[in-house]
């Protein structure tokens, strides 16, 4: 009998601390690839980005679904899908990568500038990104901002001569995420 | 005691083990593996626009958007240089539809042949989705008035205007089989109130193919056939009727979507295509088309209300 006790002792306390995680499904990114000569705003929101964060060590992952981007004129949701991100072929792009800060303590409640180092892959390619960003801790909830531009060239995504300079070679995107505690 | 000490040791490594492999990979696996699963995936884009050549296709218009659709078919390319070749003649079909929700779409349009006004209606009844339901169907019906002067009858006849009336019903059945290809299935019932003789079917069902092949990501092979299960032996006057084949491009620029066409069809309207096609391909009574769409957006999405 105090053999088991002592093994079940010993189990529990060799387990892993569990570690803290927070998640959401409701993250909201926007990009922007409007250009000066572009004719109407080339702006979409998309309100169904996942996103976990462990807060012990600070990596997290982004999980974005193509096609809930929302555009303001249907027919360029459709040229979004279809012709530039090829949603069918490629529904999600993510991001897998880490936040740091000098001061940074994700247990603790505040809000630190941090840095956002990764992997972002969009359009079947993946890329080594690194960008600021801000996090707020606040009891059992932390949100996190950042805001990047990307070179659609860099993921392969083609604008057709047709187009030309109506589309933005670049797109400035932002992200705002609330994460619970899971 | 020595085996509880070699178990803890043995439980210590595997725990620490297990938290090594802890890395931004298993945390998108936790990511998707809580992802709801009711939530299925709709194929999108069957088609590019909302009509085939002169039928319809499932594609709905998104809600508040209107679409503002000019057609015309050319005169026969067999009238020759004297016409070049139909281009001198040519019968015009304008027209608007609009988006009510996400599931239902109207049209209202005026046909220069027989002076024809029509109103639609399109109601997406089921969606395709990449695991599961392997079809798209909608339900089509319309209803078209001709406006044309009475025809001169002999005495005691009487033309009402409930007599100028035509109504169509059809079920558009459609499946994207790929990227390029999509194929759809339209059993097509056609009612016309007055034919020109009572041995003439009033009703005529038919049953449509159509189709899409993508060549590239903005220029599509598109194409109809309507064969009718009766009123074969309707004429239009003294013109036996054929059954309806067009073949067609879409090509698509910025803001519409271009779709050029041959046809034995003179008209745009379901009467004309579905029961009285009077020319055929095999004398090269065939008709040069287009149809231009123009979307205006009149009530944004939610996202973007302030």
């Amino acid at each position: 009998m105090k053999k088991i006790t002592l093994l079940a002792v010993i189990a529990t306390l060799s387990m892993p601390a569990m570690a803290q995680k927070f998640m959401t499904r409701t993250a909201k990114i926007t990009f922007d690839a409007t250009s000066a000569k572009s004719p109407e705003k080339i702006v979409a929101i998309n309100n169904e980005v996942a996103s976990i964060l462990n807060a012990d060590n600070g990596e997290f992952v982004f999980q974005c679904p193509i096609k809930s981007f929302k555009f303001e004129k249907a027919l360029m949701q459709e040229h979004f899908n279809e012709n530039y991100m090829q949603s069918d072929k490629y529904p999600k792009s993510d991001f897998k990568g880490k936040i740091s800060g000098s001061s940074m303590d994700l247990k603790k409640d505040g809000t630190y500038n941090v840095q956002v180092s990764g992997t972002l892959s969009v359009h079947g390619v993946s890329k080594e990104v690194s960008v600021p960003g801000s996090v707020t801790v606040k009891g059992a909830e932390i949100s996190a901002k950042a805001k990047f531009v990307v070179k659609l060239a860099d993921y392969n995504i083609e604008i057709p001569a047709l187009v030309g300079d109506k589309v933005g070679k670049e797109s400035t995107i932002n992200v705002e995420a609330i994460l619970n505690k899971k | 005691m020595r085996i509880i000490k070699l178990l803890s040791i043995a439980l210590i490594a595997s725990t620490s083990f297990v938290r090594a492999q802890s890395d931004t990979t298993d945390l998108l696996g936790e990511l998707n593996q809580d992802e709801p699963s009711g939530k299925k995936e709709v194929v999108n884009y069957t088609f590019k626009a909302t009509r085939i050549v002169n039928s319809s296709t499932i594609e709905q218009l998104s809600p508040g958007v209107l679409d503002m659709r000019i057609s015309h078919r050319f005169g026969t390319l067999d009238q020759g240089a004297k016409n070049f070749f139909g281009i001198d003649n040519a019968y015009t079909r304008i027209g608007c539809d609009y988006g009510i929700n996400k599931n239902v779409m109207v049209g209202l349009g005026h046909n220069v042949l027989g002076k024809e006004n029509d109103g639609f209606v399109k109601v997406k009844l089921l969606r395709q989705k990449v695991k599961g339901t392997p079809v798209s169907i909608s339900y089509y019906a319309s209803a078209s008035v001709q406006t044309t002067d009475a025809p001169t009858l002999a005495a005691g006849q009487e033309y009402n205007y409930s007599h100028r009336l035509t109504y169509a019903h059809q079920l558009l059945v459609a499946r994207k089989f790929s990227e390029r290809l999509s194929i759809q299935f339209m059993p097509s019932l056609l009612h016309m109130n007055l034919v020109d003789s009572t041995k003439y079917d009033n009703d005529v069902i038919s049953l449509g193919l159509g189709g899409r092949f993508k060549l590239t990501k903005r220029v599509a092979v598109t194409g109809e056939y309507f064969y009718r299960l009766n009123g074969t032996d309707n004429k239009v006057g003294t013109l036996p009727t054929y059954n309806s084949l067009s073949i067609g491009f879409d090509i698509e620029t910025g803001g519409h979507v271009f779709q050029l066409h041959f046809s034995n069809c003179a008209g745009i309207s379901e009467r004309l295509y579905l029961a009285q096609t009077t020319e055929r391909w095999s004398k090269a009574e065939i008709r040069y088309g287009f149809n231009i769409s123009r979307v205006f957006t009149i009530v944004k999405p939610k996202e973007f209300r302030k």
